[in-house]
């Protein structure tokens, strides 16, 4: 592994390859802690009311329980922090599945049995859960995730609208998605001097370390969160979540390091899932599908603890050209867990939406749907007027079908049939923002020869270890095999989030600069070899970052998807699915294409099998674990292809890199649910597509 | 008074080791593995059974420890994932998996390798599947359907699943020991 200033662009293995193929590579909760006890969350089983009454006697009797932490007794938290994270600090339970106590115990199995005997009394109030376009507590939030205005207006959309010779009004639906990650939220935490330790199974350390910092009032200096490895975040682990709070407070009420791992089905609520959706689209067009008006008006959930307004409607403004233009969000507060981040918040539900109702505008013009997309390209931002940093849609659009074979195509629906099973293909565009948040990152040379990259980056699957060593490898111009990269740790230089496909560009912005620095100091005052105390350069790329000229930065993509569907029983298979992306320059390509086959299989998912299932009775999912919340399996993925376009964002950040953790996922469910209604005549608008929803429908025999 | 827990004794063979261990007889296998013997390569992903992150191979099969508790498995032979390399020398699996870049988080990773050890030797037994054309005939051969269908029960949310596939389709061909020479 040794090619100095070539490591970019270079097909890398894992660094931890290794460690995670023999079982070595730890996650949260499996480092070695003396006189470990273990800590089971209790949750609500009331959507709304009021805690009058705790008995705790019969899971305090239990053997080996050491601790039952409740509102009660537990220790108090500084209450400037998130209140989703005030946990066991007062008696109300505002939705079903609230953690309302911890039992800590010897053993896994004495926590388990002693939260079973937990015995909690509740005064329940009536309680509102189901999202519909006319719920009474719909408002305008003042912005959505994470900044951005809630609405938005260019031109007349109105008048556009009127007098457009193509018009199309639907209005489509999504479900409550839950991330579910394969490591279930988890945090060990003990306490030594006064000072916290917390192995997290989180995306971003440097949060969890001022978040617990504040909550139990310490200098951030005496908390100390590790993230060394974490088995997927989704966004779930984007934020500091209860359990490193939970693990904390039960380690200093029994004075002994705490495990705390949630199960799978208590992942569903309170760690967040996407909101359900309700999106109205209306499109005006000229004959020839020449974009005249959009609009985007989405309706989402938050609860009653925090707002959260996902920013559905926001891919609209940036994604097609049209003189006439509107999105808004608004907001309804149910008795209902926080929703919270999940992969491509935003342009992922969003993109369902538009990029079903551009297939439908197609089918409406005549007009094929990637010449559709073609047409409606616009070169400045239609709404910010600023020109984009690169823009390669049509790029993807066309060597997606060229690649996909699209060209002989045969718009008629429901046209294809071999066998028992009809046949269609569909596709759809993607966008999403290039961001490049500053970070601290610090290089350092050993007199050995050896140098050392240090920045609280959190690899949670996506590659970003070996993305940032490649990075520092050609920054720094020597082989690789001297080069170490720390990440995952709050000691280290602190460091963004894992999340909004940022990372490549923000923490390899800083570890480029710093370990261009370094070499710089290097060559410049020690004639290229570090001195015998070594040498360290540490910077911030905050100033660099903000600096960078008001441009439009995007990721761009296109998905081209091939469904069949058996005409007996509906089901819906997906031989066939390509997309085409421009990522800006791609560092690792074996990890990035991981990255992108990783979202559009997700977009399979999601359109196919996923659907939060609510009894609005008990105001909670029925289904709340992985065999009856269904995710995509190995058998569902057959052919599915990532490609991508030579593209060198310059403009977009000095590395010329953009992200990709996310823009595989956004418009691949539209493509999907576009080739079951080009194979079947049926137009699907509200997910997941399932045969239930098609067996009467298809024709028979 | 409550009664005191019900113990039991157990003896286990893990990676080629004998342990004898005093468990709580509501211990799973998986977490006899993780929280008393310190391997910690099986994963927790579930513990109903539905994810295969915590799949061994016990007595030769493929088996989902979390749905096994460790007093049933008394005597029983254990093969995890931190059994498969010898000597330091990663097993064709493992080092197929790097190559083809088949995981991302990695948290499902053991399960999936001890899964498709325990797949490999069902196929090569000619066990069928529900892909399998002719069921009195027998798989024919390691094929990638074939690779889908057994596979299934090890969920990859990061969805690494052509990656698997290709990286066990490929060490199935360079991979001939028996089953019994993993030790």
């Amino acid at each position: 592994m040794s090619a100095p200033a070539t490591a970019i662009g270079r097909e890398q293995p894992r660094l931890e390859g290794r460690a995670k193929v023999t079982g070595t590579a730890r996650y949260a909760v499996e480092h070695p802690a003396d006189g470990v006890a273990y800590g089971w969350a209790v949750q609500a089983s009331v959507a709304k009311g009021r805690i009058v009454r705790i008995d705790t006697g019969d899971a305090e009797r239990e053997p080996g329980v050491l601790a039952v932490l409740t509102h009660e007794n537990s220790p108090r938290l500084h209450p400037a922090e998130s209140p989703e994270l005030l946990l066991l600090q007062q008696p109300r339970v505002r939705y079903r599945g609230e953690i309302v106590a911890l039992v800590v115990a010897e053993s896994l199995e004495s926590a388990r049995e002693a939260a079973r005997l937990l015995r909690i009394d509740y005064d329940t109030e009536p309680h509102s859960s189901v999202l519909t376009e006319h719920h009474p507590s719909l408002y305008k939030p003042d912005h959505v995730n994470p900044s951005f205005p809630t609405d938005t207006s260019v031109g007349d959309f109105d008048s556009g609208y009127a007098a457009a010779e193509v018009r199309l009004d639907q209005t489509y639906r999504t479900p409550a998605y839950h991330n579910n990650p394969m490591e279930p939220h988890a945090a060990t935490a003990s306490w030594t001097d006064g000072r916290l330790l917390v192995h997290d199974s989180s995306q971003g350390t440097t949060d969890v370390q001022v978040v617990l910092g504040r909550l139990f009032e310490l200098p951030a200096e005496a908390v100390r969160a590790i993230a060394e490895h974490v088995g997927g975040g989704f966004g779930s682990k984007g934020t500091t979540r209860c359990t490193p709070v939970l693990a904390a407070m039960a380690a200093r009420q029994v004075g002994r390091p705490v495990r705390l791992a949630l199960t799978r089905q208590q992942l569903f609520g309170p760690i967040g899932y996407r909101t359900p959706i309700i999106q109205r689209i209306r499109l005006g067009a000229d004959a020839d599908g020449r974009l005249a008006a959009i609009c985007h008006d989405a309706i989402s959930q938050s609860s009653t603890i925090e707002e959260f307004a996902e920013q559905t409607a926001v891919l609209t403004r940036a994604l097609y050209a049209a003189p006439h233009r509107r999105t808004t969000h608004r907001l309804a507060r149910l008795d209902v867990p926080t929703p919270s981040w999940m992969r491509a918040p935003g342009e992922c539900p969003g993109s369902f939406a538009l990029e079903s109702a551009m297939d439908e505008l197609a089918v409406a013009c005549g007009v094929d749907p990637v010449e559709l997309r073609l047409r409606n390209d616009t070169e400045v931002d239609p709404e910010e007027g600023v020109p984009f940093s690169s823009r390669k849609l049509a790029a993807c659009l066309r060597d997606g079908a060229r690649r996909f074979g699209w060209a002989d195509r045969d718009p008629a629906p429901g046209a294809r049939r071999r066998g028992r099973w009809l046949i269609g293909t569909g596709m759809a565009g993607a966008i999403y923002p290039a961001r490049i948040p500053g970070a601290s990152a610090e290089a350092a040379a050993g007199p050995d020869g050896t140098y050392q990259v240090r920045i609280n980056a959190t690899d949670i699957g996506t590659g970003a270890r070996t993305a940032l060593w490649q990075i520092a490898t050609d920054a720094l111009g020597v082989p690789g095999d001297r080069v170490a990269v720390s990440i995952g740790d709050s000691d280290l230089p602190p460091a963004l989030v894992a999340g909004g496909s940022t990372g490549t560009a923000g923490w390899g912005l800083a570890v480029h600069r710093a370990c261009q620095e370094l070499r710089r100091q290097l060559d410049d005052r020690y004639a290229g070899t570090a001195p015998p105390d070594g040498l360290a350069v540490r910077l911030d790329t905050t100033d660099e970052a903000a600096a960078l000229p008001r441009l439009a930065r995007y990721a761009f993509g296109a998905h081209f998807v091939e469904a069949r569907v058996d005409v007996d029983s509906g089901e819906i298979r997906i031989p066939r699915m390509l997309g085409v992306f421009a990522t800006g320059r791609v560092v690792n390509p074996s990890t990035a294409r991981s990255q992108l086959i990783g979202g559009m299989t997700m977009g399979i998912s999601m359109a196919l099998h996923e659907e939060g299932l609510l009894d609005h009775r008990f105001g909670d999912w029925v289904n709340r674990d992985l065999a009856t919340y269904h995710v995509t399996a190995c058998a569902d993925v057959e052919r599915i292809e990532a490609y991508w376009v030579p593209e060198e964002d310059d403009e977009g950040n000095p590395l010329g890199t953009k992200g990709l953790g996310e823009i595989g996922i956004v418009g691949s469910a539209a493509a999907v649910a576009n080739a079951v209604y080009h194979a079947t005549g049926l137009r699907f608008r509200t997910l997941p597509i399932q045969l239930d929803k098609l067996v009467d429908r298809l024709p028979t025999g | 008074m409550t009664e005191p827990p019900h113990r039991s004794p157990v003896r286990l063979s893990v990676n080629g080791r004998p342990y004898e261990l005093d468990l709580d007889n509501r211990t799973t296998l998986l977490d006899a593995l993780r929280e008393h013997l310190a391997l910690t390569g099986a994963k927790k992903g579930c513990d109903h059974g539905q994810c295969g992150s915590c799949t061994v191979l016990l007595d030769g099969r493929r088996v989902k420890s979390c749905l096994v508790f460790a007093v049933a498995a008394d005597g029983g032979d254990l093969v995890s994932v931190e059994g498969l390399a010898e000597d330091g020398q990663l097993h064709p699996l493992q080092s197929c998996f790097v190559e083809h870049d088949a995981f991302q988080c990695g948290y499902c990773t053991s399960g999936q390798l001890c899964s498709a050890l325990g797949m490999l030797d069902e196929l090569r037994r000619g066990w069928p599947s529900v892909v399998t054309a002719d069921l009195a005939a027998g798989p024919n051969g390691v094929t990638d359907p074939e690779i889908r269908e057994r596979m299934s029960g090890n969920l990859c949310r990061c969805a690494a699943y052509p990656h698997i596939v290709s990286a066990i389709r490929e060490a199935a061909t360079v991979e001939t020991r028996p089953m019994g020479s993993l030790r």
